[in-house]
């Protein structure tokens, strides 16, 4: 299973969200070729109703946490109740450019 | 360093910092997109802040994570709280909520 399905199946069992997009930005950083290193998640789960910024990204970082002590190197985060989802026009942000860094990084 | 001393050197830093943003590479020369983003932000916000490239203290970029219990880099910390990273940095700015943070005006 690739990473990016590992990422969406354990999202859904924890948090049952009412959209998930996870996207594999690897190929958008100097990672070597086929690398699954970089990854965006846009959640959105009622779960997230009254909880911070902070709290939500650490529920996501608790459920991903094999994953990022392992082969992920940078998880972006978007986690929306379903009323800013809806807010936001549904539209997922972009990820800032690559500034290059080492591959070691 | 020890990981005990490594603490207690970051805890200096987010305590003598009003500021300060953990990131990879400096604010001219930003080594990887989501410090970049990050501050690019705080300098169109017009405040000054204390950077520290982890890239060249080791024990500061795995010592970081276990402090807030963060696992990603850049970091941000106002008045010694940590803040978030990228994403909660441009979703605050989104909100809005982010220029009173940064000024230290008390959230509305």
């Amino acid at each position: 299973m690739s990473m990016r399905d590992t990422i969406h199946d354990k999202l859904v069992d924890a948090l049952a969200p009412a959209a998930l997009t996870v996207v594999d930005e690897s190929h958008m950083h100097s990672v070597p070729k086929g690398a699954q290193s970089h990854f965006k998640v846009v959640v959105v789960a009622d779960a997230f109703e009254g909880v911070s910024l902070v709290q939500r990204h650490r529920k996501v970082n608790a459920v991903l946490a094999d994953e990022l002590a392992g082969s992920i190197h940078a998880l972006s985060i978007h986690a929306y109740t379903p009323a800013q989802w809806t807010a936001r026009g549904e539209v997922i942000p972009e990820s800032p450019p690559c500034r290059g860094g080492s591959k070691a990084d | 360093m020890s990981d005990e001393q490594t603490r207690k050197y970051i805890e200096h830093l987010v305590s003598q910092n009003r500021i300060v943003l953990f990131m990879k590479g400096n604010p001219t020369f930003p080594q990887c997109g989501f410090s970049a983003a990050v501050s690019d932000t705080l300098k169109k916000h017009g405040v000054a802040f204390h950077h520290v490239n982890v890239l060249r203290e080791p024990a500061v970029r795995e010592g970081i994570k276990a402090y807030s219990d963060w696992p990603t880099i850049p970091q941000l910390y106002v008045d010694g709280e940590f803040v978030g990273g990228c994403d909660i940095i441009r979703e605050l700015d989104y909100r809005g909520e982010l220029g009173p943070l940064l000024a230290g005006e008390p959230a509305s």
